[in-house]
Formats: C-alpha cells, sequence, structure tokens
C-alpha cells in the first residue's frame, strides 16, 4: 500500500537539540537551591550493616540531611530496594546523603560509620545448587517472576551424574514440553549432546541513571532517565508512594537502557524522598559510572545444556534444553523461559522439552536486556546448527531454511501462533544480497596466519502487543497533536509511531506536533519502550485515535453540512463530501465545532474502556480542540515475531587471537517498514551491541571476594570503532502483518541476536570448526584454541575469565 | 566506596622545571607530580590515591618538544603528546616503531592529552590493585591477582614477587628497543637511566614501576642514533582495537645486512612488571638469516621459563607468535 508519511524517512523533532547539545538530560537541570546526593554503597557481596552513625557527617558544614534504609519501604525479598541494611551484592545503596555539593557529599560519606557483617555469598549458581553450598540471600537460593524465593539444592548425584563438564540436570523450577522428545532424538540421523555457558554483561547506558527531584504544590517532580514516560510512571509513583496524580515526571530524553530503564527502577525514589524531608529542595543524584555498573542492571548469564536430534536431512527432530539462569540477588527477568520459546520459534524442534531454574547470585541485578534471553539462546544455539550441518553436509543457511517457521507453526509451551513469520525470507534476501554461495567458496581459505570465514545467524524476540490508548488533538488553528506516551530511547519511535495518525488523519507533517517527554502533556497510557513492540503497539494506538478522530470530523461536517457521516471523506486538512468536495470545513473550523459541541468530540466525554491515564490526560485537553481518543480494540490473535537474520565475513589471525570483521548485512522481518534510516540504524547498530556480546564483553566477578573486575567502559570493553567494519548493510523483507493497521512489527531485538550469533559461527568456522559452547569469545581463547591448548577456564564456569 | 568524585588537594602550577622539583621535594610523599592526567585522574577520582599537594607540570614548556639531537638521535620532551610523537616526521623517518607504539596507545582523544613520560611511568593497571584492595602494591599483605581463583588474565609470565602486575606502557617496550635514555631532574640534580633501567619490578620496590624517586621528574626521552632508520617491528595484541591495554606487545629493532640479523633489541610488553628484554632471543637471531627458520626459533626462545598463572598461559604462544612474526615480517 502507498502511504505518504509511512516508510518515508523524516527529521526526528528532538534531533537539532540533540545534536546540537540543547537537549537536556535529567543531569542538566540545575534548579536554585539544588542539594547533591551521593550514596553511600556496600563494599562487599552480602552483608548485615547495624549500628550506622550518621552524627559527624550531619555536623559537616554544607551536610543538609541522610535518608537511610529505615525511611524507606522494603519491598518483600527478593525485589529490588531503594536502600537496604542487608546488601546483596557490591555497590548496593545502604543510604543516601544531601549536601550542598558532591564533593561535600562524598566526604560526609567517609564520616559514616557503622557494623558490618559478612554473609556467605556466591557468584556461581552451580556452586549455590550443591548440597551446602552458599545462598545468596539468607532466605534462599532460588526465585523469579512467579516463583516464591526459596532454597533448592541438588543432590551430590546429579552433579556425579553429569558427564565430565556437562551441566548436571537437577530438579528444575519449571518445564514444559510438547512432542516426543525422546522419539525424536531415538530416530535422529545426529544427536548432539552439548553444555554451553553465556556471560551476563551490563548494561553501559552511556547516560547513567542521574535523577533530580523537588516538590512543588504538593507534586513532587521527578526528572529521571527512562527509556518509557507512560509506562513507567504509575511505578515511579509507586517508589515514592504517593498517588500517580501527584507526580510530575519528565523523561524527554533518555541516552540509552538497552532495557535496564524499561520502567521504574528503585534508585529514582532517593531525590524525591531527600527533597520531601528537606523541605521540598531539589536533590539531584548522580549516578556514577561505577554506580552504574553495580545499579544499572546486567544481563543474565546462563549454564545451560541442549540435546539436538536431526534428521539427515537436518530437520530438527527433537530439542531437550536446560538453562541454569544466573539471577542476581533479585527478581530478575524472564530470559530462562523467553530463551526456550526461541528456540522453539527459529528452529522449530518437532518435538521439546524445557527445564530451567533460576538462582540467585550475589552479583549486579539482572534485568531486561536487548534480546533477553533470546540473544543468549541465539549464540548457544546457532553455532550448534552449524555443527550439525557441517556434520551432515548440509549448507549452513540451507539447514536453516529447513528448519525455519511456518505461517502456521505453533511454538512453546501453549502451542501458541504467530501473527506472520519470514524468517526464511529475510535468509534468502539475505543469502542473495550477501552472496552466501560465492563468499563460501573462500570460507576458510587461509592467507598466511589470516583466515577468512563467514557466519550466520538468526534471532527472535516477541515484537507487540495490544490494548493501550491513543490521544490525538486537532486543535482550532488546525494543527494536529499527536500525544505519546512512548519514551525516547533514542530510535526515535515516538515520532515514527505517531506519524501513523498523521497518515491516517492525512496531515501534512508540518502540521504536526508530538506531545510526548512530560507527564504534563497529557500523555495517553501506552506500553513501554521496550521489547521490541513500540513500531507494532503504538502505532496500533495512534490508528485508532486517528480513526476516532475521523469519525467524529465527518459527524460534524455531516451534522452542519447535511447528509450522514459516510457521504464525507477527509484530505488537506479538510473534511468534505466525498462527491463534492468544494462542501466541506477544515480541519481548524471542524476543531472549533468541536469545541462549541464539547461531550465526547471535545473530549469532556470518553470511552470508559481507557486507562485512568488516558482518562485523566483527555480531561487535561478537554476543550482545547477535536479530540481523538481510543483503546486499541483491534484484533489480535497470536504472537508478534520480530525475526532476523544476520552474515558475516570476518578475517581471523590465528598467531593474535583477533580477527577483523570484513562486513556484515542484517536482514529483518519487520513487517512494514516505517522509517527506512530509522531501521538500518537499528539493524547496524543492534549488530555492534551483538558484536560486543559475542567477541568482547567480559563479566568479571572474582570468586574469593566478589569483587567486580569491570566497572567501566575500559574494563567492560563494549566494541569501538575500530572494531567493526566502517559499513554495515542492512535489508528488511518487507511483508505486511496481518495484525497491524499498516503492517509493522517490531525489531529492536533480534537485529543484535542474529549478529551475535553469526559472529560466534564465523569464528568457529575460521578455526575450522572449534565449538567454544561459551561467550564471549575473547582473544586468549582463540589463541588457546589456534595453539590447540586448553582453555583457562572450565566448560561451566561463569564470571570468569 | 563513593567513586568518581575526587577529594581536595592544594593544587600548584609551576612555570619553571626547577620550581616544579622544589614544591615535588618540599611536600615529599604527600605530593603528586601532573601531567596529560589520563592516569592520576582515575586514582584521584576513586579516591584510591589522595595527594594533598598536585604539582601540575604542563605549564613547563621547556618539557615539550621533539628535536633532533647533535649525534643524530632525538629528544623526546616528557609532555610531548603522544599523538605529537605518532604524528612526527622525525619520529616517522628514523624511529617509526615508537610512531607506531605511541599510535597504538588508547585512543585519538587519550593520546591527544596523554603524554610520553605520563605512558612511560603509568601505574600498574591490574584490576584488583586499581579497584583499591590492600594488597602488597598498595602497602597491605597480599597479593589477589596470584591466587587460585585470582582472575589474572592480564597479568605476568616472569618477575612475580609478592604482585603479579605488568607493565601496561605501550611505548615503553619501543624504549627499550630503540635503548632509549630517560633524563631525570631532581632535588639532587640531573641523571640519566637506560629505558630497560628505568622501569622497576616489585623485586626491587612493589610500590613503584619506575626508578623515579619521590621529587624527581622524568624531563625528556633521549633516543641516540644507533638505530635510527633500522628494520623495525611493533605490534600490540589487545581484546579492542581502540581504547585497551596490551594482552602482549612487541617492539623489536634490527639492522638487517645481506639477509642476515647483524644486530638486535627486542623487547616485549605485557608479560612482567617491565618491558621484558628478550635478550635471549637477540641471542638466538644475531647473526642468523632473517627467515622463517630464524624466525620460529626466536619464537620458540623467547618464551623459555615462562611460569604462567591460572587464566593467562595464552600468552605463552600469543609472545611465541608475536616474536616470530617481529623475525619474520619486519
Amino acid at each position: 500500500m502507498a502511504y505518504d508519511l509511512i516508510g518515508k524517512n523524516f527529521t526526528p523533532p528532538d534531533v537539532a537539540a540533540k545534536v546540537t547539545g540543547r537537549a537536556k538530560y535529567s543531569e542538566d537541570f540545575r534548579p536554585e537551591g539544588m542539594l547533591f546526593a551521593k550514596l553511600l554503597t556496600s563494599p562487599i557481596p552480602h552483608a548485615r550493616i547495624s549500628n550506622i552513625d550518621v552524627s559527624a557527617a550531619l555536623a559537616m558544614p554544607g551536610v543538609e540531611g541522610v535518608l537511610t534504609a529505615d525511611e524507606v519501604r522494603q519491598p518483600p525479598a527478593p525485589g529490588e530496594t531503594v536502600l537496604t541494611n542487608e546488601p546483596v551484592f557490591v555497590g548496593q545503596p545502604i543510604l543516601a546523603v544531601a549536601a550542598v555539593d558532591e564533593a561535600t557529599a562524598a566526604e560526609a560519606l567517609e564520616r559514616i560509620t557503622y557494623d558490618i557483617e559478612e554473609l556467605p555469598f556466591t557468584v556461581d549458581p552451580l556452586e549455590s545448587l550443591y548440597p551446602g553450598g552458599p545462598d545468596a540471600r539468607e532466605a534462599g537460593n532460588v526465585a523469579n517472576g512467579g516463583i516464591d524465593l526459596q532454597q533448592i539444592k541438588w543432590s551430590a548425584q546429579d552433579f556425579a551424574a553429569a558427564g565430565e563438564g556437562q551441566l548436571p540436570e537437577g530438579t528444575p523450577a519449571d518445564e514444559w514440553s510438547y512432542g516426543d522428545v525422546e522419539a525424536g532424538l531415538a530416530e535422529a540421523e545426529l544427536v548432539l549432546d552439548e553444555t554451553f555457558v553465556t556471560q551476563g554483561i551490563s548494561h553501559h547506558s552511556m547516560e547513567s541513571r542521574s535523577c533530580m527531584a523537588f516538590w512543588q504544590n504538593g507534586k513532587c517532580h521527578l526528572h529521571a532517565s527512562v527509556q518509557s514516560q507512560s509506562f513507567a510512571t504509575p511505578g515511579v509513583a509507586g517508589l515514592i508512594g504517593i498517588p500517580m496524580e501527584d507526580l510530575v515526571f519528565i523523561g524527554e530524553y533518555c541516552g540509552g537502557g538497552f532495557g535496564s530503564k524499561g520502567a521504574a527502577y528503585p534508585i529514582m525514589a532517593v531525590p524525591a524522598l531527600l527533597s520531601r524531608k528537606l523541605n521540598n529542595r531539589p536533590v539531584m543524584l548522580r549516578i556514577t559510572r561505577h554506580e552504574e555498573y553495580y545499579i544499572g542492571s546486567a544481563r543474565h548469564g546462563f549454564q545451560g545444556r541442549v540435546k539436538m536430534g536431526f534428521r539427515a536431512d537436518g530437520r530438527l527432530l527433537a530439542v531437550d534444553l536446560y538453562i541454569v539462569q544466573e539471577n542476581g540477588p533479585n527478581t530478575g527477568f524472564s530470559d530462562w523461559h523467553s530463551a526456550a520459546d526461541a528456540i522453539s520459534i527459529v528452529n522449530t524442534p518437532i518435538a521439546m522439552r524445557y527445564r530451567g531454574i533460576p538462582v540467585l547470585t550475589n552479583t549486579p541485578p539482572r534485568g531486561p536486556q536487548r534480546g533477553p534471553g533470546q540473544n543468549q539462546m541465539a549464540m548457544a544455539f546457532e553455532p550448534l546448527l552449524d555443527k550439525a550441518a557441517n556434520q551432515l553436509g548440509i549448507d549452513r543457511v540451507a539447514i536453516r531454511r529447513i528448519n525455519a517457521p511456518e505461517a502456521d507453526w505453533r511454538y512453546g509451551e501453549n502451542q501458541s501462533p504467530l501473527t506472520s513469520v519470514h524468517l526464511r525470507e529475510a535468509l534468502d534476501i539475505g543469502a542473495e544480497q550477501f552472496d552466501w554461495a560465492g563468499r563460501m567458496a573462500r570460507n576458510g581459505q587461509r592467507n598466511g596466519s589470516k583466515v577468512r570465514a563467514v557466519g550466520v545467524g538468526q534471532a527472535y524476540h516477541s515484537a507487540g502487543g495490544a490494548g493501550f490508548d491513543g490521544l490525538v488533538v486537532i486543535t482550532p488553528e488546525g494543527q494536529l497533536h499527536i500525544h505519546t506516551g512512548v519514551g525516547n530511547l533514542g530510535t526515535y519511535s515516538h515520532t515514527g509511531t505517531s506519524r501513523v495518525a498523521a497518515e491516517v488523519l492525512k496531515c501534512d507533517w508540518q502540521n504536526c506536533v508530538v506531545m510526548r517527554g512530560d507527564s504534563r502533556k497529557h500523555l495517553p497510557w501506552n506500553l513501554g519502550q521496550f521489547g521490541s513492540n513500540t513500531s507494532y503497539t503504538m502505532t496500533r494506538t495512534n490508528y485508532v485515535a486517528a480513526m476516532d478522530a475521523v469519525n467524529k470530523l465527518k459527524e460534524i461536517a455531516a451534522m452542519d453540512l447535511g447528509g450522514s457521516a459516510d457521504d464525507y471523506d477527509i484530505g488537506e486538512h479538510r473534511v468534505f463530501r466525498s462527491n463534492d468536495n468544494s462542501v466541506g470545513m477544515t480541519y481548524a473550523e471542524a476543531a472549533q465545532r468541536a469545541i462549541e459541541l464539547g461531550g465526547r468530540f471535545d473530549g469532556h466525554e470518553v470511552a470508559d474502556d481507557l486507562n485512568p491515564m488516558t482518562k485523566a490526560s483527555a480531561a487535561g485537553v478537554a476543550g482545547t480542540g477535536l479530540v481523538g481518543v481510543a483503546r486499541d480494540n483491534l484484533e489480535q490473535v497470536g504472537t508478534v515475531p520480530a525475526l532476523a537474520a544476520g552474515f558475516v565475513e570476518i578475517e581471523l589471525d590465528t598467531e593474535t587471537g583477533t580477527y577483523e570483521i570484513i562486513d556484515y548485512l542484517g536482514v529483518a522481518d519487520c513487517g512494514t517498514v516505517i522509517h527506512p534510516m530509522g531501521l538500518a540504524t537499528q539493524t547496524k547498530s543492534g549488530a555492534v551491541m551483538g558484536f560486543g556480546l559475542a567477541g568482547l564483553e567480559r563479566h568479571i566477578y572474582d570468586p574469593q571476594n566478589g569483587l567486580p573486575g569491570n566497572v567501566s567502559l575500559l574494563q567492560s570493553k563494549p566494541p569501538s570503532y575500530l572494531d567493526v567494519p566502517s559499513v554495515m548493510h542492512s535489508a528488511a523483507v518487507e511483508i505486511a502483518d496481518p495484525m497491524n493497521p499498516i503492517g509493522a512489527k517490531g525489531i529492536g531485538e533480534p537485529v543484535e541476536g542474529c549478529a551475535a550469533a553469526a559472529l560466534v559461527c564465523a569464528i568457529s568456522e575460521a578455526l575450522g570448526g572449534h565449538y567454544f559452547n561459551r561467550t564471549p569469545i575473547v582473544a586468549d581463547m582463540v589463541v588457546n584454541a589456534a595453539a590447540g591448548r586448553d582453555q583457562s577456564h572450565g566448560p561451566l564456569d561463569v564470571n570468569t575469565a | 566506596m563513593s567513586k568518581d568524585m575526587m577529594a581536595g588537594f592544594e593544587l600548584f602550577q609551576p612555570d619553571t622545571l626547577q620550581g616544579a622539583v622544589d614544591l615535588l621535594a618540599r611536600y615529599g610523599d604527600e605530593a603528586w607530580a601532573l601531567a596529560g592526567g589520563n592516569d592520576s585522574f582515575d586514582w584521584f577520582k576513586d579516591r584510591v590515591k589522595r595527594p594533598s599537594y598536585v604539582v601540575d607540570l604542563t605549564g613547563l614548556t621547556e618539557l615539550n618538544g621533539i628535536r633532533e639531537m647533535a649525534d643524530g638521535g632525538v629528544e623526546i620532551g616528557a609532555l610531548t603528546t603522544l599523538t605529537e610523537i605518532e604524528n612526527n616526521s622525525l619520529i616517522q623517518g628514523r624511529y617509526s616503531i615508537l610512531a607506531d607504539a605511541a599510535g597504538r596507545v588508547a585512543s585519538p582523544q587519550i593520546r591527544n592529552t596523554g603524554t610520553i613520560g605520563g605512558n612511560l611511568a603509568q601505574d600498574a593497571r591490574c584490576w584488583y590493585y586499581r579497584y583499591g584492595v590492600d594488597c602488597y602494591r598498595a602497602g597491605g599483605d597480599t597479593c589477589y591477582a596470584d591466587t587460585p581463583e585470582g582472575q589474572n588474565r592480564e597479568h605476568c609470565l616472569w618477575g612475580a614477587n609478592r604482585c603479579v602486575a605488568v607493565s601496561p606502557s605501550d611505548t615503553a617496550p619501543a624504549m627499550v628497543a630503540l635503548d632509549a635514555r630517560m633524563h631525570i631532574v631532581g632535588p639532587d640534580g640531573e641523571r640519566e637511566v637506560a629505558a630497560e633501567d628505568f622501569f622497576i619490578g616489585p623485586d626491587i620496590d612493589i610500590e613503584r614501576m619506575t626508578v623515579l624517586e619521590p621529587g624527581e621528574v622524568l624531563t625528556a626521552i633521549r633516543i641516540p642514533a644507533d638505530w635510527a632508520g633500522s628494520t623495525f617491528y611493533f605490534e600490540k595484541v589487545a581484546d579492542r582495537n581502540t581504547w585497551d591495554f596490551a594482552l602482549v606487545s612487541i617492539a623489536a629493532a634490527m639492522v638487517v645486512e645481506g639477509g642476515n640479523i647483524s644486530r638486535i633489541r627486542m623487547a616485549a610488553g605485557a608479560v612482567e612488571c617491565v618491558p621484558r628484554r628478550l635478550s635471549v632471543v637477540e641471542q638466538v637471531v644475531t647473526g642468523q638469516p632473517k627467515n622463517e627458520a630464524t624466525a620460529n626459533l626466536a619464537g620458540q626462545s623467547s618464551v623459555r621459563g615462562a611460569t604462567p598463572l591460572n587464566f593467562n598461559h595464552f600468552k605463552i604462544p600469543l609472545l611465541q607468535n608475536l616474536v616470530t612474526r617481529a623475525i619474520r615480517d619486519a
């Protein structure tokens, strides 16, 4: 379908501020009288703090106050705390000091005395599962969403029964299966039984989670770095302990989140609570780079084992997957479940069993990170597809094609349907554009110590939701105001999805204003900007709101100009008779009439099924124009899958363990493309992040003392611009999703996972089929492999070199 | 545990070398000499090193610049930035090994502010030590890295002595290969020290990486003409191609006459607490044809006696490969 705006590039309204430095992030605000807060954090991984004495700190000139754990709400364990007297990881905030400047606050922290009792800790889930092993919390070692904190120990027999270097498979915390896995494995021509480890790395958001708050007229004004605007608001209010209407929440810009700022996070409450305690004085809490590595969240690591049975033609007959999720000390996220779903969708085993257990460790809190679960699984599983392909004598793209999902595929525990799947098309487009066949001809070719190799990878993430609200206003000036509660993660999808409203209303984009970034701007209830869902979910909300506006325009026209609403059409900022466009009125005139008519036309009356936040926002704009507001009740059957295939060529130096990425192509199955430049940027930047995940970023925790080995960008080693190709390529399948009014679905996460998997596969190919079963594959591992030496780490070691 | 916030100190900004030396001498152990700040500010912001007095050397213009010496060598002021060295035509023409090494330090931004003096005199990068633990090097009584579970991937193959940190400088091995001389000025006057002797291991002083005594300032590096225009080889292997320290680096200067290696100096970085002069390799290859066989012998000889820790035995093949390449590919 031809669109005026969808599928066209645009200049995002906030881009000029970003490139000129005018954009104000949370840390940039300086209201008069503002204090600075600093955090006292735990020096050890698990402790009990008592006898805190802040008197010397409070006696210092310039120190205005202290906030302790006793003054904040404590969530039930293993929830993430604002402040705590029982820290469960190094760097966990214990208390906060507010002073006239940061230097004074930092000095004050050093004058605070307290007793600290060391408690048992662990940085390795398997160590905790072993009989008598340490628990990360006093109340247990296993927890996750839907799984209460409890102690689970496996038996020594479970450990002994596992083969050398193989993952033991004791009692899981969750399991499901479909089909006959045993029969599938028995019938298979080739069975692989592989143990693997994937690391959990920090999010490295360039903007740390600094926040500033003050109270005015009974309301708390909070500036914070969040991916999501509306979706985060109830949680933020809850953290502060106030009703949502008493919160003014400003998050116009967000310097990166990657999942870690998808919703409210506890540290946001500190400046708000300090401010309230200190007579409403503004309080700024700047989170340092070190602190960001403690409280900024990290991806879950996996210790896993997978048995895979293949037919002679490469068809995957059965998969038996076990995942031990390194859960961090808190509730954590659902990576372990998502990993299993990803296999079921991307590789479509005819029978599958999944077992898993999330085990607490005294490492940073874990949360969703771009492709949580799916991308770890891609890095672990895709090289094993290659291993099978090579053993069965099948091309590596071909084995993926034969296992790619069909339209009617049902996946996972509940055998759920999918809205649209075009992974096979993505593989075909990629293979052609990348010249897979041509490059395969030189795969493994040696030039001195250097070897050329190609890799292909695939990944998935669910990419859309339903049931949220849209809100637009046509003003008496004839402008279209699109109110969006999407955050500003940097993808510009706040505007990309808003353009759907303009498309529906056939508005000149120059005449549209995107209202966002501040709860005072009357924002609708939207899903958070995470989970690759924005493109799908908020095109639907903006579509239904715009359709509501279209209907009201036609009703008003019919009322004033005769006939019925069906007799009218819209275009060029007018509503007019379909058979005589001279009979009509401008949007400006219609908006004025809406105000005169009141009621549902100008937002004074709204549908009951709207979220209370949307109702409040509609009330806020009521009387200012023609208001289109609606809940997304459009049909949705099935999970919306974002899928992607990545193709990479590398040249690996066997003498140094390093490699150059020669070329990369990412192909997205994302439905209708909304914003071509945005998609290309997502595809390539996702690949950069994936290359770091696959090949650079280790997560080090010293098992002796629980100290973190990477608390800086230098130590953590996300890829630099010299570690990736200066030119990369992207493409899209561009087949519309039937459950979205414009055919869009999300893409942000699998474009990382497919690149990571492709790189892991290419490295293995360059080494003649050496499968590390571990990420990241860093230079020392390649050197050892090339030299035929053992690796320094054990096969199941985690958080280690 | 409050990091990323400097503690207060008194800042001096002398404009003469003598003034700087006087200040450093006056405050002794409480003083800190500051140049580009890339190492110092890390320590200060982490509140691990907390000098009371900081003497900013950047106003000492006499310590800037690259000059040709009468004997055909060059003198590099200690405040000369790594970018200047990387791009200097004299260095590029005569001592390309040093331009290459300087160009592989950290990132362009850091090279723009980082000085050659600071790069050579920088402190150990052992992550435990940098974290602020009470290890031997920090005046404590243990080493966190040299234990069965210590995360010591980046640590040493030689010279362990209560500390297993390595020399992190990219330019240091090049200076040793070039037989550079370090010009030092202190309260007791001037002295000159060979690059090879400038760096010291924990066996000599566990709390220092160089011979610089409190109050002394490295003012210049003098590179003799001996190796000007030789055949050079420099290579640094790191996890990342920018903003990273070496896993192993190699620097070699050699004179090849009639296909034979007549003279050679070679040093490796990141395998010992000092840049490791590979004297055995030099002996093995001197007088030998510069070919694959000699290169392989060189590689094999370079790793004799290496004593790996639990996570760094990869440095043995890596060093062997780099030494082989230095002979084979130079």
